[in-house]
């Protein structure tokens, strides 16, 4: 394990943490509207896959996908005035939290109905395997979206043409309040992919290390040429679905067993033990990650609405437009 | 134009001059004449390549371009649409073939939730050229779920342009223009006009994508039709020229958006209109278009605007009944002596 790259996990994880919490604080203040869902707890999923990935690798989210995107590298400011609606936001204040975009960074959304990732990052891996390029189309989904069509028929497609797509699943055992075994006749998410002759692997979704170790491994497989894999990454959110639920659906036994699990303390008790950081080094890295946050807040306070109602409905006025053939 | 006799493919060959070109082969005309220009372009849907396409459209271009810009797709309409918007996000020009409109219900969240809106709401980052393809109507006794017109669901969704070619020269055009366009566009095309015959003739040119044409000028009323309903336009008003009646049939061709300078600048000739279509009349296309000239073009009326449409039934397998629910001639000429002038 290089330190580098543990120091980087650390950072993503603390600042994931914290601009979460922060966006959980603005909704509250009524800065953030709408639908708004929090990773705490999944830092690792995001973290360790991200950054197993190259930056020529398409990301393909859901309605989840704040962390995503701040691990990608869309600033933090950018991604807090998107959920502030603000022109300054990665979508210009027209998609929010759920739509967020960025597409220098190949970051393809944010998508808020369920199971639309998998078409899409099939989509882009058709492209990319047309043109025989070496990138990989990285497609996020719940444990919620496999009882989905499209997770059925592009895991066909895919395995069928061979795609260069990597199926990961963020699996924190709950479709809103529905317990997977509840929404899921097979609660192994990861066995699914046999039906389709999709090699697949299940990883501690808590484990940024582990995480990061499986990806790097499925996306070999995959730039290799052998067709698609799926990684199935165990998790947890703490906190409701979204800020409208409560999570009466939980015990609070079962929300604690899981905290003693969190990615943020075990991983920096990791880091601690190996050397990778002092206890200093990690309490600079929590405060770098806390200003980066107030920042990001900062930026979004300030940065203007957009003002024009029919901007980019078409990529052309839709006039009879007069086009060449 | 004919099919040329050395091209094993069953590719359509295009002609120097002016030519009569059946509705499929300027389709498919379009399609190779594209590929050929653009390697970004690539048609996908189920049956488009080894067997060459239910309405032959894509006859002959898996052996020309191969398995990779002609794609056979599984029975999966939702997921190869979203295909298409995923592969045109990132570079491709991907045209998908819904074997027909009725499927299409199955694609409506890649149309409708993807399609039409990842421009808008990626703040114009993302461009979506995507063209979906799909024929739709009443053709012979297909039953209800074989034989529905859906234009109206797909009107009411911004972020996309419909067209509705009905001749040779409009497939062609339209289709080649839709493939270069960076909205999505959905081309929709009618079952019972792929076999129908029409002069083609590329020097002509490209009209406006979205222009509609008018195919029978006249100065007593308007009649306003696209896809087959423009046959039954134009022979109501032939008829009602034996009675001394000049109608104007206006082919719309496109539906979002629509020519409405056109249907303005008719209304004022001829003060007097009738939609006719071939789609249930409750909320259907008509009452989009009369609302739309009652607002912009009340002065110039010299009676209400009506619409001569299908009855609002699913439609039924028995032919006497099939053809009952859909607009004819003679139901056209009814309509017409109801707005004009004892
Ligand atoms: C097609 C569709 N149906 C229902 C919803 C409402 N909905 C939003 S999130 C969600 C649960 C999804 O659970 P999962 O896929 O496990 O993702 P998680 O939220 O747990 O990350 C539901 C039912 C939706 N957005 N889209
Ligand atoms: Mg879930």
């Amino acid at each position: 394990m290089q330190r580098d790259l543990a120091r980087q996990f650390l950072y993503d994880i603390e600042l994931a943490r914290r601009f979460e919490q922060a966006a959980a604080e603005q909704y509250a203040q009524g800065n953030i509207a709408g639908f708004l869902h929090l990773y705490p707890g999944e830092e690792a999923v995001a973290v360790g896959t991200l950054r197993a990935a190259d930056v020529g690798d398409y990301v393909v989210s859901t309605y989840r996908e704040h962390v995503h995107a701040l691990v990608r590298g869309i600033p933090a400011g950018a991604v807090m005035a998107e959920l502030f609606g603000r022109s300054g936001g990665c979508s210009g204040g027209y998609g929010g939290s759920m739509h967020l975009f960025d597409r220098e960074r190949r970051f393809l959304g944010g998508y808020a109905i369920v199971g639309e990732t998998f078409p899409v990052a099939t989509g882009v891996a058709y492209w990319l395997r047309m043109n025989e390029a070496s990138d990989v189309a990285l497609c996020y989904f719940g444990d919620g979206a496999v009882n989905q069509g499209t997770f059925h028929e592009s895991l066909n497609m895919a395995a069928l043409w061979k795609l260069p797509v990597l199926f990961i699943c963020e699996n924190n055992h709950y479709q809103i309040g529905t317990e997977i075994h509840r929404h899921s006749a097979l609660a192994e998410v990861y066995q699914r992919a046999c039906a389709y002759g999709i090699d697949s692997r299940r990883v501690d979704g808590m484990d940024v290390l582990a995480v990061y170790e499986e990806t790097r491994e499925a996306l070999h497989y995959v730039r290799d040429g052998h067709g698609p894999c799926l990684l199935e990454c165990e998790t947890y959110r703490y906190r409701g679905h979204s800020m409208a639920d409560a999570g009466a659906y939980r015990s609070a036994l079962e929300v604690a067993e899981l905290r003693a699990r969190d990615p943020l303390l075990t991983f920096t008790q990791r880091a601690l033990e190996a050397g990778w950081v002092t206890q200093e080094e990690a309490d600079e890295m929590g405060a770098r990650a806390g200003r980066e946050v107030e920042a990001a807040v900062a930026f979004a306070e300030q940065s203007p609405p957009p003002t024009q109602l029919d901007k980019d409905v078409y990529v052309r006025p839709l006039d009879l437009y007069r086009g060449d053939a | 134009m004919k099919r040329s006799h050395n091209d094993h493919a069953g590719l359509i060959a295009p002609a120097s001059a002016a030519a009569e070109l059946q509705v499929w082969e300027a389709l498919n005309l379009a399609l190779n004449e594209a590929m050929a220009v653009d390697d970004a372009v690539f048609v996908l849907g189920e049956d488009v390549g080894v067997y060459g396409g239910s309405y032959r459209v894509t006859q002959g271009l898996y052996a020309r371009y191969g398995e990779w810009r002609v794609r056979d797709t599984p029975i999966s309409e939702g997921s190869f649409t979203g295909l298409g918007v995923g592969a045109a996000l990132v570079g491709g020009r991907p045209v998908v073939e819904i074997m027909t409109v009725n499927f299409a219900l199955l694609a409506l969240d890649a149309i409708v939730n993807m399609a039409a809106k990842l421009r808008y709401m990626s703040g114009g980052q993302l461009r979506v050229p995507l063209v979906v393809r799909m024929p739709g109507g009443v053709a012979h006794q297909l039953a209800a779920q074989h034989s529905q017109r859906l234009e109206h669901m797909l009107m009411n969704v911004p972020g996309l342009r419909i067209v509705a070619p009905g001749t040779p020269q409009d497939s062609y055009w339209q289709l080649r223009q839709a493939i270069r366009h960076d909205d999505p566009v959905i081309v929709l095309e009618h079952e019972l006009l792929y076999f129908d015959k029409g002069t083609f003739d590329h020097a002509a040119g490209a009209p406006p994508l979205h222009a509609a044409a008018v195919r029978r000028p006249g100065r007593d009323l308007t009649l306003i039709a696209w896809h087959r309903m423009v046959q039954v336009a134009q022979q109501a008003a032939e008829r009602l020229a034996g009675e001394g009646i000049e109608a104007e049939v206006i082919d719309l061709r496109s539906l979002r958006p629509i020519d409405l300078p056109l249907l303005r600048e008719s209304l004022g000739r001829t003060h007097r209109a009738l939609v006719v279509e071939e789609d249930c009349r409750f909320a259907g296309a008509g009452a989009e278009i009369v609302a739309a000239l009652t607002e912009a073009a009340f002065f110039d009326l010299d009676a209400p605007l009506r619409r001569v449409a299908a009855a609002d039934v699913p439609t039924p397998y028995n032919g006497e009944l099939e053809r009952a629910s859909i607009p004819d001639v003679d139901a056209v000429i009814e309509a017409a002596r109801g707005i004009l002038p004892a």
